[in-house]
């Protein structure tokens, strides 16, 4: 039962759920840095809406709030997380949950997600998203993780697949698998990184076609498009590095086509975390998705026209 | 699951049919670049994954060091980069963060710069250090209103309330006091002077507040630095003013040029006399 189990579990306060609360805008959004937020609240550009990291917002006041507040009165905002660390061998920080539901509370975004990795250990933060291998025992840890988050924030999560660099000797699943079966037993939503499908794919020499088509794409809440570097393995094969420092390249361009031709038009942001360019460049870049997500709602309305890959390179 | 006994091929997780994983020794492994990574990393066509572990060795390694080096500019430029990023480097695989919140992952970077040997040619740069991480933390310091200097005139306005008075700084506002001479190093890096003017070996007074979104950076005299201080620790007016009368031989104490910083600043959130 793919693509099921989609709702929010029961017993939210949602303060604002009327209308559009909890749904970003069908658009482009983008990755909001520090050193465009002046430059967006003087010249409000066209923006489907904004993402924002929430552990960058976890500091008691001072200007970043001030800016948050102001972006918040005239966009959507997506509070993406990036240090819960839901895949580590221990309990979930409770004041790191805390700290979370108390931005979600204040700022009322329409989206919060976070990723399948994991990033602490016997308190210590690594600041990078690290990999679990996909088993029965790991996956039981995810799905109570889940759950507890759910739980405290009262409200859906989306879970982002991750980009991986390695495979370890301990999974006996796949990753579309394994995230199959967290959606199905929580409930919780897909954050569908286009580039890590990609990048993943690419360093464990998978199909990511195919790897895409086995995700629960029923689930699926929002996109997200960044850029990667390039480098080798040990035997010379391509190693992909997630560094969101560069723009979106082709062949993950045409992998987001497919997706949305499976999917139907969904939000979409664009990441740029490294050698951030001037903001016009990103909006010129979020541009292209908006078009891309036009042309997919008007597929959708033309009659029968199969989703067909098309110039994907694996 | 921390034991480092569950390797591969021990399988000690029959309950639920899969091997454990060791997180425990993928961190040892992660943040000392001697170690082989984790034996039971895979790569799809059989190649060392070493390089592919590196990878997150790597990211781990630069992203922090590249926050540090955005959080202590001043600290950068004094040392040049080559040294500050070795410097950050040691600090982070010794001192690996206690701290999700990537802003206030250099609170114990100054302790770490006074204890380390390399560093010890520049006395004055684990307060520099400070200085900056002061001004982070003010940036960030809790929003509470200030009073303006109208209401602060009205509340000092019956001399007899004025000595019982307990004044609350905001909560941005920091102290800080140096052998060094912080404050000149600190703006001559802003452009303000020239550094060769500058006495590094000169104590200084620095108090830092948010003012509207920007962070203030002064110079204080000792005195006045003591002045502040006691109001933050919460005496009346009266109390530190006299402590502040007896702090340095050397330097007068200026009772009406301290109260006229707090009328010149927002520095003031609230003032009430004792019941």
């Amino acid at each position: 039962m793919r693509g099921t189990g989609t709702r929010p579990p029961a017993g939210g306060t949602q303060p604002h759920a009327s209308g559009d609360a909890l749904r970003l805008p069908t658009r482009c959004g983008i990755g909001l840095k520090a050193s465009h937020m002046r430059q967006v609240l003087e010249e409000r550009p066209d923006a489907g809406f904004f993402e924002v990291h929430a552990e960058n917002f976890m500091v008691p006041g001072g200007p970043l709030h001030h800016w948050l507040g102001q972006v918040r009165e005239h966009y959507a905002l997506s509070l993406h997380g990036v240090a819960l660390s839901i895949g580590a061998d221990s309990e979930l920080d409770q004041e790191h949950l805390g700290r979370l539901a108390a931005l979600i509370e204040r700022y009322q975004p329409q989206s919060f997600s976070e990723h399948l990795a994991w990033s602490t250990h016997g308190g210590v933060y690594l600041n990078d998203l690290l990999p679990l291998p996909y088993n029965a025992r790991t996956l039981q840890r995810v799905c109570d993780h889940v759950d507890q988050v759910q739980a405290r924030l009262g409200r859906r999560m989306l879970l982002e697949n991750p980009a991986t660099y390695m495979a370890f000797a301990a999974s006996t699943m796949d990753e579309a698998a394994f995230i199959r079966r967290v959606v199905e037993r929580t409930g919780c939503g897909l954050l569908l990184d286009v580039n890590n499908v990609f990048v993943s794919c690419t360093n464990q020499g998978a199909d990511a076609l195919a790897m895409l088509q086995d995700l629960p794409l029923g689930a699926v809440g929002e996109i997200h498009l960044a850029g990667f570097a390039r480098q080798q393995d040990a035997a010379g094969a391509p190693l992909l590095i997630d560094n969101h420092g560069a723009p979106v390249a082709p062949a993950v361009w045409d992998l987001y086509r497919f997706a949305l031709s499976l999917v139907g038009p969904t939000a979409t942001l664009l990441e740029r975390d490294n050698d951030v360019p001037p903001l016009v460049v990103l909006l010129a870049e979020a541009r292209q998705a908006d078009r891309l997500l036009q042309d997919a709602g008007a597929a959708r309305s033309a009659p029968d026209r199969p989703a067909t890959p098309q110039g994907v390179a694996a | 699951m921390t034991t480092t006994t569950a390797r591969i091929g021990i399988d000690r997780s029959h309950d639920l049919g899969s091997p454990v994983d060791d997180q425990a020794g993928f961190v040892a492994a992660l943040l000392d670049p001697d170690q082989a990574c984790p034996s039971d990393l895979r790569s799809w066509n059989g190649s060392d994954p070493t390089p592919r572990f590196a990878v997150h060795r790597n990211n781990i390694i630069v992203s922090l060091v590249d926050a540090l080096a955005g959080q202590f500019p001043v600290t950068l430029e004094l040392v040049g980069p080559e040294f500050f990023r070795a410097m950050a480097q040691a600090f982070i695989q010794q001192q690996p963060p206690r701290t999700r919140i990537v802003a206030f992952l250099g609170a114990p970077l100054p302790d770490f710069i006074a204890a380390f040997p390399p560093a010890a040619a520049l006395p004055y740069l684990a307060d520099l250090a400070r200085l900056e991480m002061r001004r982070i933390e003010s940036c960030h310091a809790a929003d509470a209103d200030v009073l303006t200097a109208e209401n602060i005139g009205l509340a000092m306005a019956d001399p007899q309330q004025l000595v019982n008075m307990r004044i609350a700084l905001h909560p941005s506002v920091h102290l800080l006091s140096s052998q060094f001479a912080i404050f000149s190093l600190w703006a001559a890096h802003q452009g303000v002077h020239d550094i060769s003017t500058v006495d590094p070996l000169l104590p200084e007074q620095v108090l830092l507040f948010r003012d509207g979104l920007d962070v203030h950076v002064l110079q204080i005299s000792v005195c006045t630095g003591c002045f502040l201080a006691g109001l933050q620790a919460g005496a009346t007016l009266a109390q530190p003013a006299d402590a502040a009368a007896n702090a340095d031989a050397q330097d007068d104490f200026d009772l009406a040029g301290s109260m006229a910083l707090l009328l010149r600043h927002p520095l003031v959130s609230q003032m009430e006399p004792l019941p």
